[in-house]
């Protein structure tokens, strides 16, 4: 084991790191548009991936969280505390979401009397009752939720192009693939 | 003390004879008895219910054979307990409810199981669709209720329930759990 941890992220933390990037975009692509479809069955396939989508990101966001417990980040590039103390607000907060976002879906499910099975073949247990009142509220929470990471993602990405494209200090490359 | 017993057990004997005359048929309770079913949206259970229906029998638990029951549902009563798919369901893709408002079901033959256990045959017509159906059911007493509970499994597209664009199986399920619970007073004791 290095005492110095690596520039490069590793390999597993790259592949969380994209693979997390599309599924999220995804879904909140699909979630934005669906939510005003009248009743089709088009409205009813993209709910169903909708929820697999989500379903995918918190497991496969729990598996990151645990990955990055296990393995330290490598260190910060230099740059002004403020702005080191900005960016891990923001991954913290992005890390609340990844786990918030999908939660607040799944009650939301549950609560609308409308499990999640996922990917059409595993049952996902309900930890809330089926309660119109309460769905109405988490389907507010939820969307409230995923705007709320929908601005952290802004945040995150516009601090990496000011990195790349500004600072000029490569902080992209580390989660790109390559050599090491 | 021992003749004002007797004369109230008299009283109670014919009080009940009056509420339920030997060969009066049986009244459904409707407030005891549900009509549900559940279907698959893409592999996901969702429950429904009809809240208004109606049943005739006429039924001699000693002749089980020559009983007869007939059913009228009203399909517009219909609920998944959400709105915007209950107006879906009004619409001549699923249950037409505007063109014909009832669905039915006439028996045709009861045949008992034992136990307490019948099957009943019957033609169900939904949306001008007619088939054959045989429903298992288990009859249990309390008191004056009894109560008639079963299911079977309906095949959707053999009623034009979900036609069109929504005719697609995996979307929604080919099969639809339909089960019920009837009470009725003035069933003669099993």
């Amino acid at each position: 084991m290095p005492s110095q941890p690596s520039v490069h992220h590793n390999g597993l933390t790259i592949l969380l790191h994209w693979l997390l990037a599309l599924a999220i975009v995804g879904a909140f692509g699909m979630g934005l548009y669906m939510s005003d479809l009248p009743l089709s069955p088009t409205r009813l396939k993209l709910f169903n991936w909708h929820k697999w989508a989500g379903m995918t990101i918190l497991a496969l966001s729990a598996l990151r969280l645990l990955w990055r417990l296990a393995k330290r980040a490598p260190a910060d590039l230099p740059m002004p505390a403020w702005q080191a103390r900005a960016a891990h607000a923001v991954h913290f907060l992005l890390y609340l979401c990844f786990f918030a976002v999908p939660l607040s879906g799944w009650a939301y499910s549950s609560a609308a009397g409308f499990p999640i099975v996922w990917f059409g073949v595993l049952p996902l247990p309900d930890f809330v009752p089926v309660d119109k009142l309460l769905a109405e509220t988490l389907k507010e929470r939820h969307e409230q939720l995923a705007w709320l990471l929908a601005l952290l993602v802004l945040a995150h990405v516009a601090g990496a192009l000011k990195h790349q494209f500004i600072d000029r200090d490569g902080l992209l490359l580390r989660m790109l693939p390559g050599r090491r | 003390m021992k003749t004002l017993t007797t004369t109230l057990i008299a009283l109670a004997s014919a009080t009940l004879l009056m509420q339920a005359p030997a060969h009066a048929d049986p009244q459904l309770l409707a407030a005891q008895s549900e009509l549900g079913f559940t279907s698959k949206q893409m592999g996901v259970p969702v429950d429904g219910r009809f809240k208004r229906f109606d049943a005739r029998l006429s039924f001699d638990p000693k002749k089980p054979e020559t009983g007869k029951v007939g059913f009228n549902i009203e399909l517009a009563s219909v609920s998944l307990g959400d709105p915007a798919f209950d107006a879906e369901l009004a619409k001549p893709a699923w249950f037409d409810s505007k063109k014909l408002p009832q669905a039915s079901f006439q028996s045709s033959a009861i045949k008992a199981l034992g136990g307490g256990r019948f099957e009943v045959a019957g033609k169900l017509s939904i949306k001008g669709q007619v088939r054959d159906v045989v429903v298992p059911l288990s009859l249990a007493q309390a008191g004056a209720t009894t109560t008639a509970s079963g299911g079977f499994v309906l095949k959707r597209l053999e009623f034009k329930i979900g036609d069109g664009e929504w005719a697609d199986t995996s979307m929604v399920a080919n099969d639809v759990q339909v089960k019920f619970k009837l009470a009725f007073s003035g069933v003669a004791p099993l």
